[in-house]
Order: structure tokens, then sequence, then C-alpha cells
């Protein structure tokens, strides 16, 4: 059958139509730099391309020292949280064309962590505030099979187990950028995962931990985060969620 | 986060109006006469100005502050936090519309 179709194509390549975009990027280097300063690159690109794309271009054919991370390109393992246009998102899952090209595309890293190079961010500081809530499951029974669940109580915090640390959220809290010692809406978020948990026995641990001076209390619901995050994750949500258990004592 | 940036502002000035507010009517306590004198200076245009300016900031802090309470307690607030904020602008601009041109009669009218 593939045959059938491949004869009646004409032997032309089809020409794909292209566009020029530009991207304005926010470089650094620190070993040149004393500070950071804007670039600014035109791109030949594909009405499928993505910023991921274009930044993979310029790499490649203008500027090899672009500095940028990026793993799975697909979305999935959170490597290219960056800001562009003003707001977070991943580099992979943003589409050129989808932005106002009647403008340059603005991209820089992502706020509030300490900048290494280009769009380099330090992530430590992000998954300390991660490790602190204990995101893994706490339970003294040992059952010889699985833990039973019933589909009502997995629901309870499904949202919440769709979180890839990008950090788009966190880097994206007008509180964080000011306070970095607040956790933060992605710990929040991977801590909720767990709180809600039927089959995890270490919600009171948690709940203490976020009830601290720099835990959830700093949220001032700006719901920046619920705006960034790529997996479409209710965080302000699952953030008001945890506050409710603090107040009432219980999951 | 355009509602939590207004809602600060808002705060802070509220909070400075509230400062001096607590010490002109404490005025009253050492001399009546410098009360008196103070208190005058509201009917000034300017004040005038300043107390649009302070019920304009009032009402949004205050339909905004029911806006946060609603996200905090109410278990689907975080769902309908942009209606919401849509309503408060709504009913903030009627606030407006009722009190300036009274309070605009009131300051530059005879």
């Amino acid at each position: 059958m593939s045959t059938a179709i491949l004869d009646n194509k004409p032997n032309v390549p089809e020409v794909i139509p292209t566009f020029t975009a530009t991207l304005i990027i926010r470089r650094f280097d620190p070993d040149v730099d004393d500070e950071p300063r804007w670039q600014d690159f035109d791109v030949e690109v594909y009405p499928t391309d993505r910023i991921l794309d274009a930044l993979h271009k310029i790499k490649w054919e203008q500027d090899g020292s672009l500095t940028f991370r990026r793993s799975c390109a697909h979305g999935v393992c959170g490597s290219d949280a960056m800001r562009i246009n003003g707001r977070n998102r991943l580099a992979c899952k943003t589409l050129i064309k989808d932005l106002d090209l009647s403008k340059p595309i603005y991209v820089e890293a992502i706020k509030g962590l300490p900048l290494e190079k280009d769009l380099v961010v330090n992530m430590d500081p992000f998954f300390e505030s991660f490790k602190a809530v204990q995101p893994f499951l706490i339970a003294s029974s040992k059952p010889d099979k699985e833990r039973l669940q019933s589909v009502t109580q997995r629901a309870r915090f499904d949202d919440t187990t769709k979180c890839i640390l990008c950090a788009a959220c966190t880097s994206s809290c007008p509180v964080f950028w000011t306070d970095g010692q607040y956790f933060g809406p992605a710990a929040i978020v991977n801590a909720h995962r767990f709180i809600f948990d039927s089959r995890d026995e270490g919600a009171q641990v948690r709940l203490d931990i976020l009830n601290d001076k720099e835990g959830v209390w700093r949220c001032r619901t700006t719901f920046n985060c619920t705006d960034a995050c790529p997996r479409g994750i209710e965080v302000t949500k699952a953030i008001a969620e945890v506050k409710q258990a603090i107040i009432r004592g219980k999951v | 986060m355009w509602s939590w940036v207004l809602h600060r502002i808002t705060g802070v000035a509220i909070y400075f109006f509230l400062l001096v507010h607590i010490l002109d009517t404490s005025l009253v306590r050492l001399s009546p006469e410098a009360y008196n004198a103070v208190i005058g200076t509201y009917k000034t245009p300017i004040m005038g100005l300043g107390e649009l300016a302070l019920v304009i900031a009032i009402g949004y802090h205050a339909l905004n502050g029911l806006r946060i309470i609603l996200i905090d307690f109410w278990s689907v607030g975080t769902r309908y936090q942009k209606l919401m904020w849509y309503i408060v602008l709504i009913l903030w601009v009627i606030l407006i519309a009722g009190f300036a041109p009274r309070q605009l009669m009131h300051v530059f009218g005879s």
C-alpha cells in the first residue's frame, strides 16, 4: 500500500515555507562579562519549529558558545524551562509561530536562581527545597503484594504527580524572587503529592515542615505558578490544599 | 500577579494614611485648637483629592481582600480566581463611579 501512495506523488520535493524569527537572547559568560547583555539572532525557521529548535540552529550554525540545558526535548525531562517573552515556558513546548512575531522574541534564563551562564542557572537551591519536603513514600507496613488504593484515593493527588521539576513555577513566583529561602511552589507540589497519598504515613511530618515561616504561608496567591506550569498543574490550588490541611490539622 | 501588585500598593498606601490619621486624631488630646487646625486642612482641594484616592484604594483592597478570602477558604476558589478578579474590578469601577462625582462636586463645587 505504501508503494501505491509513493507512485501517486510527484517527484519534486514539496517546498515547506519558512520564515525569519528574531531572537533576542540574554547572554552571560562569567569569564568575560560583568553584567548580562542582550544579543540578537535572526534564524530561518519552519512553522513546526519550537524555540528549542531555534536555539539549536543558533548554537549549531551561528554561535557555538550559546549555552542552555535540554535533554529529552519533548516536554518530559523539564530541563529547558526559560523565560520566553516574559513568561516561563519550556523551550521544547513553545511553537515559534504561536508567539507574537511582529516583535522580536526575548529569551532569558529563569529568574530567582543564580545565573551561571547564558540560559543556565544553578538549580541547587531549587532541589534543596525539593529534598527538604521528603518527596518519597514513607510507609511502615510491608505488604506481600502491592499497596491497594481506590480510584478516588488515587485521584486525590493525581494533579501533583504530573510535576517534572522544571522550576518554571518556582522561578515565576515574586515571593521566591525576593526571598530565596521560601520553599517555592514546586517543593510544595511535591509535598502535596505524598501528603494526600493514602499509602503514605508521613503527611504530618511534611505538614510540620511546610508550616514554617518560609513554608506555605509565604504564598500570596499571585497565581504566577499556575500560569507558568507547562504540565497544567493547578499549583496554587495544591498550595491552598496544603494550607487547609495545616489549619484543620488533618489531611 | 497584577491583582496582587495592586493589592500591595493600595495596602501600603492605606497603611501610611492610617499612620497620619492616628497622629492627627490623637492631637485632640494634646490641644483641641491644633486638632481643629489640622482637621481644617482636610477641606483643601488637595486633601479632597487625597480622600478620593483613599476611597479608591480602600475600595480595591476591600473587594480584593474578599476575593483572597474566597481563594483561601472556598474549596474551588482557586479555580474561579480570574473570574472573581474581573468581578472585583467591575464592582470597584461602580464604586468609584458612585463616589467620585459626589466627592469632586464637594471639593470643587461652591
